[in-house]
């Protein structure tokens, strides 16, 4: 019964999608890690998906994982701040690449997505256990 | 036999449910860059199915009379075709959530209309055996 692979599917979506709000929360959780030098500052890490390609060719569903994380590589904002505890011999501080309005967009999509990922999971519950129930 | 029982709404409920997976895989698919939404063509699908069982050319043969008669899967490369976006997404993906979404919805639907079919279908056969 490939309605279970259903169940399957969209459990992989709601997986890539925890694993996206999870970035966001680390993200947002950094925006205020300051440092003294470019290396150890926090960069915005941000999931990239994949299909998940069945071994066999004649799979027309799929699911989707996580590929990898990967760290922005947009500069850094640096801020000359003397008086900081962080600050480098130069007077300036290293502030993370995280841009706020971009995390919070990204965040609603995510949950968006997840819940979408549930209603397919409900519906298909319910053909199941209607598929189940047939001729009672 | 069970052919000749629920007809048609045998064929039409695996589709249906190929059908679900398609589109739950579009769904959880949606911001994967790249991915290209797909639907499986309904029409064609049910025809290719009907017309599968309705030719006796394509029947396996069978060497004995105590060999059972072979029923392959559904073969999906015909009817399985890529969803044209309406408007086109910087990273390649061709799911729009709303699209897939009320599809997914229009397809559980008939789903449950399939099931619905083929449990009046049984009942109709209860009733018969009973002599009611």
């Amino acid at each position: 019964m490939s309605l279970f692979k259903v169940l399957d599917i969209s459990a992989t979506g709601m997986h890539a999608q925890t694993v996206r709000l999870n970035t966001v929360a680390s993200n947002m959780a950094n925006v205020d890690s300051v440092s003294s030098n470019a290396e150890d500052t926090y960069r915005s890490k941000q999931p990239v998906f994949q299909t998940i390609l069945e071994d066999s060719i004649n799979q027309p569903a799929s699911g989707v994982r996580v590929k990898e994380i990967v760290e922005n590589q947009a500069p850094l904002k640096m801020e000359y701040n003397p008086n900081h505890p962080m600050a480098n011999d130069e007077g300036y501080i290293y502030r993370p690449n995280v841009n706020i309005v971009e995390e919070m967009a990204n965040m609603m999509s995510a949950s968006r997505s997840y819940e979408t990922n549930i209603e397919v999971m409900n519906t298909s519950k319910q053909l199941l256990l209607r598929t189940i129930q047939l001729g009672q | 036999m069970a052919d000749s029982i629920f007809g048609i709404h045998e064929k039409a409920l695996q589709i249906r449910t190929l059908r679900g997976e398609v589109l739950a895989s579009n769904l959880a698919n949606a911001d994967t860059p790249n991915f290209k939404a797909r639907d499986v063509d309904f029409r064609q699908a049910l025809q290719q199915e009907s017309d599968r069982f309705s030719s006796q050319s394509l029947q396996m043969s069978k060497t004995s009379g105590q060999h059972l008669g072979g029923e392959s899967l559904l073969s999906t490369s015909d009817f399985l075709k890529y969803r044209m976006p309406t408007q086109p997404s910087l990273d390649g993906n061709t799911v729009e959530e709303h699209v897939e979404k009320a599809q997914f919805m229009e397809n559980a639907m008939q789903h449950q209309a399939t099931l619905e079919f083929i449990n009046s279908k049984i009942s109709g056969i209860r009733g018969a055996l009973k002599g009611e």
